[in-house]
């Protein structure tokens, strides 16, 4: 392993964790614009132009916050409960093909931490990790409301991750890889999965809404049910790791969006574009408008809150288990059948 | 008679509650869903109702009342006789005075013989209704349209505000004049 090597990935991950950051951070500053302008309002407008410097000073208003402990007895689990959600928020996007690759100082550098060709089982691994962030947080607050937040969220994790399961198998016997770069790759000229698969990426979708516990599923934390849920105990920054997790929970899935669904970094005339001015500007490109479509469905997260009630628990039991779990199966049988029938 | 009178629709806006069984379409709820987002993003471009306060104020209606102002005429002496009209017309009872007589020296003070020697009014009390200026024979006590109310304090005595407070400062009573006299 050459020291190049080392340096090269070292800054892929080292931007892929500032950009997955930045982009959490902005996602809060955008939820309450997003939200005010849906509402009529102009939202946080007092610090910096537009309210762009809210982030820093949320930031620091956590960090000075008091840190406040229950009377509980597993102190340790209290403090690992966040740092696991943040943790498992973070990893996910080790995996995501950022752009196609660069062409500097003589070689190529890829723009993605690592390509791993199980990177869709790694995906659903590390999210299914991710319960344990809420799960152990709510069951070391020693507060009914909490633990009640947090059997929600599990159970609701847990059910939705099958159907979000189901769905990918449709779309997998497409594709054939679990590469991330590879379905990437296949989608080059427009040849969208979303057009192929529109079911699956409507299950994969709604199922991401449960998983990232966004409105109209934020059963895990509805106030008027349960205060705040499993992070009710929470004070100070451990409580912003469990909100800055959830945003970058939605980041990452509107990223996982964009590349299985949408094309990923593609773009019409990219091919054209690598022709006629280059690798590196057409890829630059390429990243921007996969930033793009991530911002777009990241609008489209907090479009959605403001717009649809949350659902009763029932309701999103019957929803993920009697409707979407048959049709993920239906669907898997439909391109089956596609497949056998024009391959 | 009774039929009439329930489709009747004031807003023009009534809808039967219907109980019929949902269509398979309106059963996956997707349309309902996306009628709205489709409301929810006209929100999102449609004008916007806020104040920014400091920068802009929002404009008073034309009977705003505001502090209270004994008031001078165009010599620059009180209007005030402390009749206690104002004390007697008070829903709050916010009102108190102690009359006294004008002493020859004062003339330029006081404009009649009788003048207000205290003139209080807790703060605490007054709910600005304006009946005190109505009451007011003399043209004596006015609500300015001020948009400073009452400021803060620590003390409950420091909302009792006296004459030093409420009297209209004799500079403007000047200007006033000069105005008149310009007019």
């Amino acid at each position: 392993m050459d020291s190049t090597f080392i340096i090269e990935k070292s800054v892929v991950i080292v931007s892929v964790f500032a950009i997955t950051m930045i982009f959490a951070m902005y996602s809060t500053w955008a939820e309450r614009k997003v939200a005010a302008f849906l509402q009529d309002r102009v939202g946080p407008n007092r610090a910096g132009w537009g309210g762009l410097l809210q982030p820093l000073a949320d930031g620091l208003k956590l960090f000075s916050k008091e840190e406040f402990f229950p009377n509980t007895p597993n102190k340790f689990l209290f403090i690992i409960g966040p740092g696991i959600a943040m943790s498992t928020a973070l990893m996910t996007s080790a995996v995501i093909p950022w752009g196609d690759k660069l062409h500097l100082f003589g070689k190529d550098i890829l723009l993605q931490a690592t390509d791993i060709d199980v990177a869709l089982l790694y995906i659903f691994g590390v999210i299914s990790v991710g319960v344990y962030g809420i799960m152990i947080g709510g069951w070391a607050s020693n507060n009914k409301f909490s633990l009640m937040g947090a059997v929600r969220a599990a159970s609701q994790m847990v059910s939705y991750e099958v159907a979000m399961g189901l769905s990918m198998i449709a779309l997998l016997m497409m594709t054939g890889t679990l590469s991330l770069k590879e379905i990437s790759a296949q989608q080059s000229g427009m040849n969208w999965n979303v057009f192929y698969q529109p079911v699956s990426f409507l299950i994969f979708l709604i199922c991401a809404f449960a998983e990232t516990n966004r409105t109209p599923f934020d059963l895990a934390e509805c106030e008027s049910e349960l205060i705040g849920g499993y992070h009710t105990e929470y004070s100070s920054m451990k409580m912003g790791f469990y909100l800055f997790a959830e945003y970058a929970n939605m980041f990452i899935s509107s990223a996982i969006l964009s590349i299985l669904f949408f094309g990923g970094y593609n773009y019409p005339g990219m091919e054209w574009m690598v022709e006629n001015a280059g690798v590196n500007t057409a890829n630059v490109i390429g990243m921007l408008a996969l930033f793009t479509k991530i911002c777009g469905f990241i609008f489209f997260y907090m479009w959605v809150r403001w717009t649809i009630p949350r659902f009763r628990y029932d309701q999103l039991m019957h929803l993920g288990w009697r409707i979407l779990i048959p049709l993920a199966i239906i669907n898997i049988m439909v391109t089956g059948v596609c497949i056998l029938a024009f391959k | 008679m009774s039929t009439t009178i329930q489709n009747i629709s004031l807003s023009g806006r009534k809808k039967e509650v219907s109980h019929k069984e949902m269509s398979f379409l309106e059963s996956l709820y997707l349309v309902a869903i996306v009628k709205g987002l489709w409301i929810t993003i006209r929100h999102f471009f449609r004008k916007k109702v806020t104040i920014h306060y400091p920068e802009q104020v929002r404009q008073m209606s034309p009977v705003y009342r505001g502090q209270h102002m004994l008031k001078r005429d165009e010599q620059g002496r009180e209007n005030c006789t402390a009749c206690g009209l104002c004390a007697l017309s008070c829903p709050a009872e916010a009102i108190t005075m102690k009359a006294a007589e004008r002493k020859a020296d004062e003339k330029h003070l006081y404009r009649e013989e009788k003048y207000a020697e205290i003139y209080e009014i807790n703060m605490l009390r007054c709910i600005f209704c304006g009946l005190c200026e109505e009451a007011c024979p003399k043209d004596a006590i006015y609500l300015t349209t001020s948009k400073v109310l009452v400021p803060s304090n620590y003390e409950r005595e420091d909302f009792i505000f006296g004459k030093d407070k409420l009297v209209m400062p004799l500079e403007m009573a000047m200007k006033n004049a000069q105005l008149k006299n310009a007019n």
